[in-house]
């Protein structure tokens, strides 16, 4: 295909033709819901999390009006309780993360010229898994069964079976499923960026929307896994009575709120710094220039993330730490204040600069930006310890972050909502009913949440069904009630407005003119993405590349067509973009929403103590995944090379650094690297708070030095023949790989039962104390990954026995070695640290 | 409707109306404040104690000093809307982002860390300081008096200190996480099972004050409340001698219906046969003021309904409901523990 061949309407006809028969979303009741292509899945999964917010919205009204005025018995306190520990937990883990997530799945594709993001099935599972766990988490309140312990979960209140009933394990398993679900989402999006960019979009051209996507999406896999492995305590302690959160047996409910807090305070700017990125987009548009401070505004991002992993303790000022890291975390957490303010004065100098065109988005972005400096400020107040002794775990503290996430996530969402709207469905909204909206949310919000200052100041704690008369605050709730309401028809009316869309005429291409790569996207969209994948060499190339519209219209660029009738995208370089391969991308299938059905099974019927059924949906679940894997990736292709246009002729198939699949790999095993790491903090957090530990007595003794000693041999037998199996493969000895891998799952099961042996043998009881529990978690999660690997070993024998892996094609080998290296170093940390620790501890 | 494109002017009327309905909201806010009654008894913002009255201070600057920063801001942003194109250059913006935006915010940080850490630093405690036990359960307070060179008194439910005096409350937990929070007093400190924490504290004007669970601690977390009293030192004196003297209850019904409903079997009254320690210690349940942890007043009637019911005040409590116990047999009981003074 040359650009001459472009000039004739009938070869761009024949091409488009092409495309729409290939990008065809599936028809039919059922059929339609195992579409994976990236704008359908994305609006469902924005929708999902949209009905998430309005009934979690929902709950919170009848919490005010529970709290209207002092004494009230509108609900009862169990009732209460379960009201403010969903509305925190679905919040977060059902609105806020998935939001974003679902946002990025919708824009990531367009703002890379891309065709879709590099897993389009992947996407399809989390979306899945998402509206599984959510509607049982969600769905739990109807039948009172709902969480009461906080969005916290703090134990021994939700640990203890006495204090406890099933919402605590509704809310360890079913958001663990939710979690996972993000992480998956989290691998996609930062492969999407790395891999999926169009060529010459060098790392320094990525719009900054990509760059948030990229940070946030790196703190979603180092802050969800430490609540995962928290998670995996939790529950260990509630199913199996294992103590590590019971202080008479030697557990500390002091982890759990590390674990949880190392979680959770990146998560506030997990969930900020999307919102941050929605600015970087529609500022520029609307002041007509290019954003002043790019660089700044990546490193400030950079930053952000970076301080967002040492702030947890500010959480965590009033439990009689040390002083000393007191003031350590509370000069961190000022610190974070400067990068925000770069962002924010990037911003402003932008306006100041450019020529600002009045809009509804930008009065959102405005307003949400005065809402959230008030929040800021209040920050810095509580990250000042003294102040934070008395704010803490008061209402002065459910102002602060109402303010923060109402400025820094909610109201920019609209403003991006009002901002995207065209995007995605080629109409406008309304002018009129947006900033009318507006104004009421702006009040309602202040209304609400402005005398929470005073009422926690006043003596109101967080978490009271009811507060006393006397103490003089009922003026306050119930002005605090009214804004409630009040924001409420804010957000009604907001639903109103995307009601009428589907009346409203469509609006013309690109129609706040902005300069950047989603705004090619036709009103009457399809499903392909950009008609053919342009070449980038600036920032805004809508303003700053002439004829760059039409060039990409008439299928000038790469890529116009699709001769072999595959759904394709480009992969390039991760630093400058440069093209490497192209990828076939995965199609509608209903392997996905099964597998997230089977693996939901796990969560939920464990919940429920139904383990036998639990098993058998695990072993489904894993059915599933070989299958989904076998028929869907690393498929040899017809042809080694395929012509993309401009005399460039790109590979069909890439394993190793270079590949998609060996990215996500890796970034998947930085997640189970980081989860494996909260284990391991466990053990040691245990060690510090205890003057003898392990401990001695009958059923503590363990495991010894010997069996962790063979374990870690044979684990480190199972990486040496693995790595040894893909070099020899890759010189063309293919019997040889065969015979290591045949000898590799053969040692790794070996692993397996040497690493249980150990504990095993030596009698610890790991409901007698913490020492043998903790023991026995790091024994089992290693052991768990020496059967992980031992099934992807005689996963990969059995593709190259049926000819699916050469040694060109080696795609599978090389990505279980991924695996493998992470394995053999979480098996030298393990055994090192339950085998020879206590030998010199 | 907006226009795609506005002129100038077209800003500037949308922004005076940005600016009149800012000015109606934060009018509706004052107007709110002035409504709401203020309590002296539980409010960080009326400090009866020094820590308490540090940290009001404090938060007075915080406050200030948010303000100015905000309506700083608020200025910029108005002004950078309506500039001109062009009005800032290229290098005249990064200025402006190196300035405002990272060096005064790490100026202005400093400045605050070095003034207000210093205020973490805990007065000095001395061995012979008066210490106070004060264990959080689900859901009151079990508390316990020691003076130096004396043995322990054990109390619930209130905290009497003398003023002038240095106390070092020694806070722990039985069965989850509280946190003990008396706002007047000086910032909270969690009470967590496992662990001791420790809270000095000087209170400096005498009078009755409220203080409150402040970590969620179950159902009713919000009834977790604790009365205190600061008190002249002499009086406080005179007034722990008494409470480390054993009950001297006046004989009578309420004492034997007491004993005949094993309400011995969790709570102790000291010089009676009562001597269970699950529950609060009822020795001088008389003396205080408040019944059921800063949850019922101190009443024959409301103490006979919380011996009958206990869930309909404090849902989840740990006490068993005594609902065939004839009501007046309940109000016997409770006219017997009013008699321990």
């Amino acid at each position: 295909m040359t650009a001459d061949a472009q000039n004739d309407p009938a070869v761009r006809r024949a091409q488009e033709e092409r495309l729409r028969a290939v990008w065809e979303a599936p028809k039919g009741w059922f059929f339609r819901w195992t579409d994976c292509n990236n704008n359908r899945v994305g609006n469902w999964y924005v929708l999902t999390a949209f009905a998430f917010m309005l009934f979690a919205g929902v709950l919170a009204l009848i919490m005010r009006t529970q709290l209207a005025a002092p004494e009230n018995d509108l609900v009862s306190a169990s009732t209460f309780n379960q009201l403010f520990t969903l509305h925190g937990s679905m919040m977060m883990f059902l609105f806020a993360v998935p939001m974003f997530e679902a946002v990025s799945i919708i824009l990531l594709p367009s703002l890379l010229g891309a065709r879709d993001l590099p897993f389009p099935r992947l996407s399809a599972f989390g979306y899945w898994s998402f509206l599984i766990g959510g509607v049982f988490v969600a769905g739990s309140i109807f039948f009172n069964a709902a969480p009461d312990g906080g969005w916290f979960m703090y134990p021994p209140l939700t640990t203890r079976k006495d204090l406890s009933g099933l919402g605590a394990d509704i809310w360890m398993l079913g958001l663990s499923f939710i979690e996972v679900s993000s992480v998956a989402a989290a691998v996609e999006l930062i492969v999407g960026v790395l891999k999926c960019r169009p060529p010459g979009m060098r790392l320094n051209l990525m719009p900054l929307y990509a760059w948030y996507i990229l940070v946030v999406a790196v703190m979603i896999l180092f802050a969800f896994p430490p609540l995962i492995a928290g998670d995996v305590l939790f529950e260990m302690e509630r199913l199996l009575d294992w103590p590590f959160f019971d202080a008479a047996r030697g557990g500390d409910p002091l982890l759990w709120q590390h674990l949880f807090w190392i979680f959770g305070h990146p998560e506030v700017y997990i969930i900020f710094l999307p919102s941050i990125a929605l600015f970087a987009m529609l500022v520029p548009t609307f002041a007509r220039r290019h954003l002043l401070g790019y660089p700044w505004i990546v490193l400030a991002a950079v930053g952000t993330a970076f301080l967002s992993f040492g702030l947890w303790v500010h959480h965590m000022f009033a439990t009689g730490l040390p002083k000393i890291s007191l003031a350590f975390f509370s000069a961190a957490s000022q610190a974070v204040v400067i990068p925000t303010g770069v962002q924010i004065f990037c911003f402003l100098a932008t306006l100041w600069a450019g020529r600002v065109v009045w809009s509804t988005p930008l009065l959102y972005a405005t307003g949400s930006l005065a809402i959230f400096v008030i929040g800021g400020l209040t920050g810095v107040m509580v990250a000042v310890v003294p102040f934070d002794w008395q704010a803490h775990d008061t209402y002065f503290v459910v102002a602060h972050l109402h303010y923060v996430l109402i400025g820094g996530t909610l109201l920019p969402l609209f403003a991006g909502l009002y901002y995207y709207w065209p995007l995605v469905t080629g109409k406008k909204l309304s002018d009129r009913l947006g900033r009318t909206a507006f104004w009421i949310m702006f009040v309602g919000a202040n209304l609400t949440f402005f005398p929470m200052h005073f009422s926690g100041l006043m003596g109101m704690p967080r978490r009271v069904f009811t507060y006393p008369a006397e103490l003089g605050i009922g003026g306050l709730n119930l002005a605090s009630t009214a804004g409630a309401y009040l924001f409420a028809a804010g957000v009604a009316l907001v639903v109103i407005d995307l009601a009428l869309s589907p009346t409203r005429p469509k609006a013309r291409r690109n129609p706040w003119e902005a300069g950047t790569l989603e705004w090619l996207t036709l009103p009457n969209s399809e499903n392909w993405g950009t008609r053919s994948i342009p070449l980038i060499e600036s920032r805004y190339p809508i303003w700053d590349q002439p004829g760059f519209v039409r060039n990409v219209d008439e299928g000038r660029y790469f890529l116009p067509d699709a001769e072999e009738g595959r759904r394709e995208t480009i992969v390039t370089t991760v630093l400058d973009a440069r093209p490497l391969q192209v990828v076939r991308l995965g199609t509608p299938s209903v392997k996905p929403m099964l597998t997230a059905v089977a693996l939901g099974g796990v969560f939920i019927l464990t919940t429920y103590h139904l383990y036998w059924l639990a098993l058998l949906s695990g072993l489904a679940t894993l059915a599933l995944v070989l299958a989904w894997l076998w028929t869907g990736t690393a498929e040899i292709p017809e042809k080694p090379c395929k012509p993309i246009g401009h005399g460039l002729e790109l590979p069909l198939y890439l394993s190793g650094p270079s590949s998609s699949g060996w990215w996500a790999m890796f970034i998947t095993m930085m997640a189970d690297a980081t989860a494996f790491s909260g284990l391991v903090f466990g053990y040691y957090f245990y060690w510090t708070v205890h003057p003898a530990f392990p401990p001695s007595g009958a059923g503590l003794d363990g495991p010894g030095i010997a069996w962790p000693m063979v374990a870690l041999g044979l684990t480190l037998a199972s990486w040496a023949a693995t790595v040894a199996a893909r070099e020899v493969h890759a010189r063309g000895r293919v019997a040889l790989a065969r015979m290591l891998l045949v000898a590799a799952p053969l040692a790794s099961l070996g692993g397996l039962a040497a690493g249980l042996a150990g504990p095993w043998s030596t009698g610890l009881d790991p409901t007698l104390h913490v020492y043998p529990a903790i023991v026995w978690t790091l024994a089992i999660w290693t052991t768990a990954h020496n059967g992980i690997g031992a099934i992807m070993q005689v996963y990969t024998l059995a593709r190259s026995l049926a000819g699916r892996m050469t040694p060109t094609h080696d795609a599978d080998l090389r990505n279980i070695t991924v695996f493998q290296h992470f394995l053999a170093l979480t098996a030298i940390v393990t055994y090192l640290t339950i085998g020879w620790f206590p030998e010199v501890a | 409707m907006y226009k795609y494109k506005v002129g100038a002017r077209r800003v500037r009327r949308c922004e005076k109306g940005v600016m009149r309905r800012a000015r109606r909201i934060f009018g509706a806010m004052a107007a709110t404040l002035l409504i709401a009654g203020c309590n002296r008894h539980q409010s960080a913002l009326a400090p009866f104690g020094a820590e308490a009255e540090q940290v009001r201070h404090l938060t007075l600057v915080l406050v200030v000093g948010s303000v100015v920063i905000l309506v700083a801001l608020a200025g910029l942003w108005v002004a950078a809307v309506r500039a001109p194109e062009g009005r800032l250059s290229h290098k005249g913006g990064m200025r402006l982002v190196l300035v405002l935006g990272a060096l005064v915010p790490t100026l202005v940080l400093f400045a605050l860390l070095l003034y207000a850490l210093p205020m973490m630093r805990p007065r000095p405690v001395s061995r012979a300081d008066l210490r106070i036990t004060v264990t959080g359960e689900q859901f009151w307070w079990r508390v316990a008096y020691q003076p130096a060179g004396t043995p322990p008194v054990t109390a619930a439910n209130e905290v009497r200190i003398p003023v002038g005096r240095t106390v070092a409350f020694q806070l722990k937990a039985s069965d989850v996480i509280h946190s003990f929070w008396i706002p007047g007093l000086a910032g909270k400190m969690d009470m967590i099972p496992g662990r001791t924490n420790e809270l000095v504290v000087r209170a400096d004007v005498p009078g009755r004050y409220r203080g409150a669970c402040t970590e969620f601690c179950g159902l009713s977390h919000a009834r977790m409340a604790l009365d205190v009293v600061a008190m002249e030192p002499a009086a406080f004196d005179r007034w722990l001698a008494l409470q480390r003297r054993p009950a001297a209850p006046a004989p009578a019904r309420g004492q034997a219906l007491f004993a005949e409903n094993g309400c011995a079997g969790c709570h102790t009254v000291r010089g009676t046969g009562a001597l269970g320690t699950i529950g609060p210690d009822l020795t001088h349940f008389g003396s205080r003021l408040r019944v059921a942890a800063g949850t019922l007043p101190m009443e024959t009637e409301a103490i006979a309904r919380f011996i009958r019911k206990p869930d309909d005040a404090k849902p989840g409590a740990r006490m068993p409901a005594f609902p065939h116990l004839p009501p007046d047999d309940a109000r016997q009981i409770a006219t017997y523990l009013q008699g321990l003074q």
